[in-house]
């Protein structure tokens, strides 16, 4: 797929806004004054700037709001349901942690608990579409958890869940670049399933049915990133693993310093972009065999 | 909606014949045309008379070449059998349609009427996922409108009126010179396109995406001979014997045997 910035940015963005989420409506209730201050405006910041950005993607934006009306088989509706719900929700439970009294009787482990639905709603967006095998995997919804739990933990300080989850998520995303580079062989789809026609084998295209581009050669044969992929990879491990991860052990006994932690997390979504843009690049859509392009795996 | 109707009362769509299909593309751009003037926005061009023309169309015609799968060619294993099929390609209106149940607004629906799948152009925001879920790439999002285009099976022609009668099927089978494109309703089962289902049989796009399209895909018909065969050795056979040839020319015609005999002999 093209890689589009909106998406990176609005899977990434909002993974860490709603990780952080789970994080203060399971742990933070405690938290008062300026530090719930702060806390909040960075998740409700990287949430609605997630959700912000998926916007640019669209061809009419304006229409968004129609995209809450389907969430009863839609889940890119549901996703949006979701999330709204889950800021909604921690609006008075962050106004009484600041200004009020403190924590809400369970307000913030509902609010926890629609912030993680909300982060495998986003996943499912992508792992329910069989026409990209590469995405439709259970490992997706795996990976997006982890992202969004060790992006979570960085930006809550919680030493010891950000090294817990930087390590899963360092081992799954390996095994899924390894797992993700059969599946399109894996699935069933050929040529030949694609047509019907001859021999297996002596299929070939003799003609495109169009000399220049179109929407789906642009959209779903993008090309270029794919050959930087060992780069990007080892971006990925420098950048969002082994860095805050070098951070976060040295300040597992106390409490991580802010500035120690925000190194430590700017870190860490270089290794997210790196990664995701490969997640994006790297998906092959079943509708290039119409064009000629025969399993690459 | 962008649930799936349980059933539909009507199941409208094409068969489209591979044997018949002779690529000339007239179907593409009846579609184009049709499409750009009528239902909903124009299908537009991008750069059309420049160096990187792009625009949106709602049919195109791919081209493959292959060994036929029939016992024939199988067994004399002639790598000049190669066949050419041209392969034209819509939306298929698929009974389970994946692109209608992401559809976040309910732009994408699928009528129980007639079956004939559609996109609402005034709730569809353009996020483009459902052309993600259909394998067939069936769905193009216009650049210009920012809304997602797609086959109506000439809604608007296929019903109105105010055409004669004999205009009121698809474009694309309206204008195909070859006759390889029929239009008809699948559910009724002595209409012209379910006898040709019968008849010939259907190639299943991609089963394994269990889209269950309605569109019917006729296989090309097994060759009675190998195409190698009909070209090569028939062609030899119908050329005129060459006269033996008198007097000088039978000198000279000999005196080159012995030449060859001869460099092939020292060769050797």
């Amino acid at each position: 797929m093209h890689p589009a910035p909106s998406l990176i940015l609005f899977t990434s963005l909002s993974g860490l806004g709603f990780g952080l989420f789970a994080y203060l409506g399971l742990l933070g209730g405690g938290l008062t004054g300026w530090p719930a201050f702060f806390e909040y405006a960075l998740a409700y910041g990287f949430s609605s700037a997630g959700l912000l950005s998926s916007l640019f993607h669209l061809g009419n934006p304006q229409r968004a709001w129609r995209a809450l009306s389907q969430w009863r088989s839609s889940w890119l509706s549901r996703e949006g349901v979701l999330a709204l719900a889950t800021l909604l929700v921690f609006a008075p439970q962050a106004i009484s942690q600041i200004w009020g009294p403190g924590d809400l009787l369970l307000l913030g482990e509902i609010g926890a608990l629609l912030a993680l639905v909300t982060i495998g709603a986003t996943a499912m967006i992508y792992a329910q579409l069989k026409t990209v095998p590469r995405w439709h995997h259970p490992a997706v919804p795996v990976l997006f958890y982890l992202y969004a739990l060790s992006g979570g933990a960085l930006l809550f300080g919680q030493a010891i869940a950000a090294a817990l989850f930087l390590v899963l998520l360092g081992l799954v995303q390996t095994s899924y670049w390894i797992i993700g580079a059969r599946r399109f062989a894996e699935s069933g789809s050929s040529m030949h399933s694609a047509t019907g026609l001859g021999r297996t084998g002596s299929l070939r295209l003799l003609e495109r049915p169009h000399t220049g581009a179109s929407y789906l050669t642009k959209e779903m044969m993008f090309q270029v990133a794919r050959r930087r992929a060992v780069a990007l990879r080892r971006l990925f491990w420098a950048f969002g693993i082994a860095m805050p991860l070098v951070i976060v052990v040295q300040n597992l006994g106390g409490t991580m310093n802010w500035i120690v932690a925000l190194v430590a997390l700017a870190c860490h979504y270089v290794g997210v972009i790196a990664s995701r843009w490969l997640f994006y690049a790297q998906a092959e859509h079943v509708v290039s065999l119409y064009y000629g392009n025969e399993v690459s795996a | 909606m962008t649930q799936l109707p349980a059933s539909t009362e009507r199941a409208l769509g094409l068969a489209i014949d591979l044997d018949t299909c002779v690529g000339c593309h007239a179907c593409v751009i009846a579609c184009k045309e049709w499409n750009t003037a009528n239902y909903g926005a124009p299908l537009s061009d991008q750069d059309a008379y420049g160096s990187n023309p792009v625009g949106t169309f709602l049919n195109r015609v791919h081209t493959f070449e292959y060994l036929p799968d029939d016992p024939q060619t199988l067994s004399n294993g002639d790598q000049s059998a190669f066949q050419v099929t041209h392969f034209p390609k819509s939306c298929l209106h698929c009974q389970d349609a994946p692109c209608v149940t992401v559809c976040p607004t309910g732009a994408s629906y699928k009528r129980s009427e007639d079956g004939i799948v559609l996109v609402n152009e005034e709730a569809c925001i353009g996020c483009g996922l459902c052309a993600w879920a259909c394998p067939y790439g069936a769905r193009e999002l216009d650049a210009e409108a920012g809304v997602m285009k797609k086959c109506t099976l000439c809604v608007d022609r296929i019903y109105n009126d105010n055409l004669p009668e004999i205009d009121r099927e698809p474009a694309c089978v309206r204008t195909c010179p070859a006759g390889a494109r029929h239009f008809g309703d699948f559910a009724d089962p002595e209409s012209k396109v379910s006898q040709l289902v019968r008849e010939r049989g259907s190639i299943t796009l991609m089963p394994e995406m269990e889209t269950r399209p309605v569109n019917a895909y006729l296989p090309p018909r097994p060759k009675t001979q190998a195409c190698g065969e009909t070209s090569s050795n028939q062609v030899a056979a119908k050329a005129p014997e060459q006269p033996n040839p008198q007097g000088f020319l039978a000198w000279l015609d000999g005196a080159l045997a012995k030449l060859e005999a001869g460099a092939s002999g020292s060769s050797k």
